[in-house]
């Protein structure tokens, strides 16, 4: 393979996002192409597989207007690499890493391939640093810790944008004198919810600290598979080689897959369950996978991948599989919404499995875990309760029942809704715990140790 | 050498087709590219040789070099795989991080085996003994736990020659064997290619349980040393937390943990917390008997799916040292997708949901590498492989392929449930749907070893336990009153049972593991509790009083009883009779 750039007029076959070029010689899989179109403008597409003189190339910014007699492709001898800097912070791109802002070029201090490298599991720190993202159902009950891939499960027209940003303008760590980022990864998203995330980030000076790289639904959805990876392999850079603390949003995953969707189907490939691809899993993981510590470093990419639920379904395979990636998901719930309560957490099935190594003494509090255990066993109970009242009239309850009622109804009111504005410590959430634990008789808390009883439980009335 | 060398003719993610490997074997490790990267022949159409890469291909294309081993793909057997850590082809993930970096660098290898370890050999066999495949020659302390055995590798034989103690790393000639064919050297390494079962002499069926200290397991769904389990189960229900439970608590000699297309940090996490937990047996640390592959998800499906065989081929050779092993694979579904993905490539026919033909019979073919066997070598000892496989459903539909094939070979079905899980009933394995075709034989095992009400006592939980489902249903439609207070004192024993012994904190230090015996008191003292309630009933105690007593709190505490203190199970009972009878006089 020597340097010599090769330039072909040999496009063969256009079908959807993909492109054959014949004759070539010394394409190799993964190159970035160049495709040249007569007005002299540029797109480029990555080499999806190559076989003796063939290749087929997949064309981020999609075929549209492509005709194979006028295109020209250049094979660039490298794989997708984005140029890498520090002061891509403050700054917006587009989905082809292209600065979208009014700001000066950025000018790389080294190049890196946007595929990643895999993180040896032998050199990954475990995640256990409490981030106190000053939201209640999360902090306190299904709490993030850094280096965790913990996902949104929504639906459409929930407000989970809202929720993201929240989590991004408030998340912070009980330590002081560390470094954060956040990147941002919008794909698929309608201009309206993009401005919203810039716009809070803007007013809020969060911009100063960010990368955002934006793909509109307008956009063309196949720059949607590389645009979350050159987010990640910034993050990287910036948590591997800054040691700063980023958190990665990636929004909308659905939108992600569809796009994965459309290129194996124009490749004519089996599919899975409905019709996504039968790698989703394995694609979808290294993805997720880019999150985590490492061993020796002082930085961590922390993620919050958004997805809205076919339907709301939980099964479907978008939701489904990432839910085998994750480590754990917070689930937003459409009834919550429609009663008014912000942030909707559907408290039950949410789950936090990395929870468990990052509260306690020294991390949060000594009776962090104990709470936990009885608001979510008491509002458990309220819940079932509730339901029961509905099938067999509020008679059937028993005294211990309506109390139960009453609690998760005052849960649901006083601890999972909150201000989109509200930043409650931990302190703070815990100290709502406690006053709605004190609606319940002591003997009654069965999950929470004596000694906390003593400490904690409300004293007055 | 003619045809030892070709070259790439196409290249489709994981798949690589090559030209001009004459005379190269289905199976044959060759080496791809400029990079020199790992892959392994899977078919073969006249000149076309397709090979599945082990890592990343991107950067190759048409024309670029494939090199042939001349082997298939083989592990590496011998003093050191004790505390190591793999990846899917048996690459020392510890090793490729010291040398190259956090990240996995394409084309690197390591010796499996440390060769700057030195190991002492300390002789068995001696000079002039006729020895074959599987004897015994001699053995290293190869941890605290593990006395690793050098033995004569299968289908080799003859006299020993020269022999005795020496150390040096694994590569050191131990023996020399004076064979028919002449003398040969035996080192305290053997290669062995994956695909391939160990021999054995024969096997034998399974006799003896593997206890694993998780009541709902040792109780009410056994399995035993050599027998197979599986775990399905929706995502977050809890596979990983039983199938590391097992590699914590099984009072198996040997664990074999395979990490096959799951998360990187659960890798982290039994590498951290191994060294620190002791073996409840032998207060020894777990590490100490605990080999891990990891091949997480992100790593390439090629490795995931030789990493199965990697990890049996490794707990095969303890089990010819006359061990017992356990081997859990998480998750075998992820295995079998990554046979999809390659079967895909190939344009293979497909079957159901996409997955190839062969799907069930590879399964099987795995599965039926467990077993209680009687070892190849002449003293006749036992050994035993049990395998626990975990699978994850699409959406937790356990009518799909993997989740129906799995089931027809194994014997032990413990089917997790997210209702349970969401309830944060943990272990969420449900106790209605599970079933253990071993119960019998541990039955028998622990009517003797632990109490002879054992079999009694368990067929009575569960029979309480199926009563409460048809009750519940009642419930459901007419409200709790219309039960008969028997049926309320059902009810409250189905309760406990279930909250009180079936339910388990894994992250809990006291809880985590239980004995048998213990088990046995604990269970015992709800059916006790309930026969007490009965009488009471009958001779005249309320049913609110009965249900509020004071002793119900400590027969809820009582699964904390450390194990030293089981006496306590006694004062408890009396603690129980003493109030009931109170009530009724
Ligand atoms: N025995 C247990 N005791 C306490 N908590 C448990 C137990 N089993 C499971 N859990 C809880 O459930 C969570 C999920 O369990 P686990 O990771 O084993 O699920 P899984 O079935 O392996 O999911 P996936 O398919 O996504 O890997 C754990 O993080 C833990 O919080
Ligand atoms: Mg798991």
């Amino acid at each position: 393979m020597g340097n010599i750039i090769r330039e072909y007029r040999t496009v063969k076959e256009i079908s959807g996002p993909l492109m054959l070029v014949d004759d070539v010689e010394g394409v190799t899989y993964g190159e970035l192409a160049e495709i040249k179109m007569e007005d002299g403008s540029i797109r480029r597409g990555r080499v999806l597989e190559v076989h003796g003189k063939k290749a087929m190339v997949q064309v981020f910014e999609g075929t549209r207007g492509l005709s194979p007699q006028d295109v020209r492709v250049k094979f660039l001898a490298k794989g997708m690499e984005l140029g890498m800097s520090i002061d891509m912070l403050g700054r917006v791109f587009d989905g082809s890493g292209r600065p979208m802002d009014d700001g000066p070029a950025i000018i790389p201090e080294k190049y890196l391939n946007v595929n990643g490298n895999q993180i040896n599991p032998y050199a990954r720190d475990y995640p256990n640093e409490f981030i106190q993202t000053g939201i209640s159902t999360i902090d306190l009950l299904n709490t993030l810790v850094r280096g965790q891939k913990l996902p949104l499960f929504s639906g459409s027209g929930l407000p989970h944008s809202r929720i993201a940003a929240q989590i991004a303008r408030q998340a912070t760590v009980l330590k002081t004198g560390e470094k954060f980022a956040v990147v941002f990864a919008a794909m698929g998203i309608t201009f309206e919810e993009a401005e919203f995330f810039i716009a809070d980030f803007r007013k809020t000076g969060a911009i100063e600290r960010s990368v955002l790289f934006i793909n509109l639904a307008d956009d063309p959805p196949i720059e949607r598979l590389t645009l979350p990876r050159m987010a990640l392999t910034t993050a990287e850079f910036l948590a591997f080689e800054k040691d700063m603390h980023v958190l990665v949003i990636l929004t909308d995953i659905t939108n992600y897959c569809e796009a994965l969707r459309e290129i194996s189907a124009a490749r004519k490939e089996v599919p899975g369950r409905r019709g996504y691809p039968g790698y989703l899993y394995t694609d979808l993981s290294t993805i997720y996978e880019r999150a985590g510590r490492i061993k020796g470093k002082k930085g961590s990419i922390t993620q919050i991948p958004v997805l809205t639920m076919p339907e709301d379904d939980k099964t479907h395979p978008i939701p489904d599989l990432t839910g085998y990636i994750t480590e754990g998901q917070i689930i937003i719930l459409r009834p919550l919404h429609t009663q008014g309560i912000y942030p909707p957490v559907d408290v039950l099935p949410s789950l936090s499995r990395l929870k468990d190594k990052g509260i306690g003494v020294g991390k949060t509090r000594e009776d962090h875990s104990d709470v936990m255990n009885q608001l979510y066993a008491a509002y458990a109970q309220g819940k079932n309760a509730r339901e029961l009242a509905v099938i067999l009239g509020e008679s059937a309850l028993t005294e211990e029942d309506v109390l139960f009622v009453k609690f998760s109804d005052a849960f649901e009111d006083r601890f999972v809704r909150q201000g989109e504005y509200e930043n409650r410590t931990i302190e703070e959430s815990l100290r709502i715990g406690w006053e709605l634990l004190g609606m319940l008789p002591p003997n009654l808390l069965k999950r929470v140790r004596d000694e906390f009883i003593e400490r904690y439980y409300p004293k007055s009335s | 050498m003619d045809g030892m060398k070709g070259e790439v003719i196409k290249v489709s993610g994981p798949l690589v087709v090559a030209k001009g490997l004459t005379g190269a074997r289905m199976y044959e490790m060759v080496r791809v590219g400029e990079l020199g990267l790992f892959g392994e022949i899977i078919e073969i159409k006249r000149d076309e040789y397709s090979i599945q890469t082990y890592e990343e291909t991107e950067g190759l294309g048409p024309g670029q070099p494939v090199v042939r081993t001349g082997e298939p793909l083989s592990v590496e057997l011998g003093p050191g795989l004790i505390r190591s850590i793999y990846d899917g082809i048996q690459r020392p993930l510890d090793v490729l991080a010291r040398d190259f970096g956090e990240y996995i660098v394409r084309g690197t290898q390591r010796p499996a085996l440390d060769r700057s370890k030195i190991w002492g050999f300390v002789p068995v066999a001696h000079t002039g003994d006729t020895v074959k495949g599987g004897d015994i020659l001699g053995t290293v302390q190869e941890s605290a736990l593990v006395s690793h055995k050098i033995m004569v590798p299968p289908g080799r034989m003859g006299t020993v020659g020269q022999i005795g103690p020496v150390s040096g790393n694994v590569d050191t000639e131990v023996a020399v064997i004076e064979g028919p064919d002449g003398p040969f050297g035996v080192t305290m390494v053997q290669r062995w290619p994956v695909r391939d079962s160990r021999p054995t002499k024969r096997k034998i069926a399974p006799t003896q349980t593997m206890t694993t200290g998780q009541r709902i397991i040792d109780m009410f769904f056994p399995i035993v040393k050599g027998g197979t389990a599986c775990v399905p189960g929706p995502f977050g229900s809890g596979k990983t937390v039983v199938q590391h439970q097992l590699a914590k608590w099984a009072d198996a000699q040997i664990v074999v943990y395979v990490g096959c297309g799951e998360r990187g940090n659960e890798m982290t996490d039994v590498l951290m917390e191994f060294p620190h937990l002791k073996d409840p047996t032998t207060g020894e640390p777990l590490m100490e008997r605990t080999v891990l592959i990891a091949n997480t998800s992100n790593m390439p499906v090629a490795a995931r799916e030789a990493s199965v065989f990697t990890g049996i081929s490794i707990a095969e050779y303890f089990r010819d040292m006359g061990y017992s092993v356990a081997l859990m694979a998480d998750s075998t579904s992820r295995w079998a997708e990554a046979m999809r993905e390659i079967s895909g490539r190939l344009e293979e026919m497909p079957g159901e949901e996409g997955y190839p033909a062969y799907l069930g019979s590879r399964i099987a073919g795995f599965y039926e590498r467990a077993g209680a066997v009687i070892c190849i070598g002449s003293d006749d000892r036992h050994g035993a492989v049990s395998i626990i496989g975990a699978v994850s459903p699409p959406g937790g539909d356990l009518s799909e392929p993997v989740v129906q094939t799995t089931l027809r070979v194994v014997k032990v079905y413990w089917g997790l449930d997210d209702k349970l899980a969401f309830a944060r009933h943990f272990p969420a394995i449900n106790w209605l749907a599970s079933y253990s075709l071993y119960q019998e034989i541990v039955d028998s095992d622990a009517d003797d070893t632990v109490d002879k009400m054992w079999s009694v006592n368990r067929r009575r939980a569960m029979t309480i336990l199926q009563k409460e489902a048809e009750l519940d249903e009642l419930v459901r439609l007419v409200g709790i009153d219309a039960l008969s207070l028997e049926d309320r004192l059902l009810m409250q024993a189905a309760r406990m049972i279930r909250e009180d012994f079936l339910h388990q904190n894994a992250f809990d230090d006291r809880d985590t593991y239980t004995s048998p015996r213990k088990q046995f008191m604990l269970l015992n003292l709800i059916l006790r509790y309930y026969d007490e309630i009965r009488t009471g009933l009958a001779d005249g105690a309320t049913l609110d009083a009965l249900l509020k007593l004071n002793v119900l709190d400590e027969i809820t505490r009582a699964k904390l009883i450390p194990e030293d203190d089981l006496e306590r199970f006694r004062s408890i009972e009396s603690d129980i009779v003493n109030s009931i009878r109170a009530l009724v006089w």
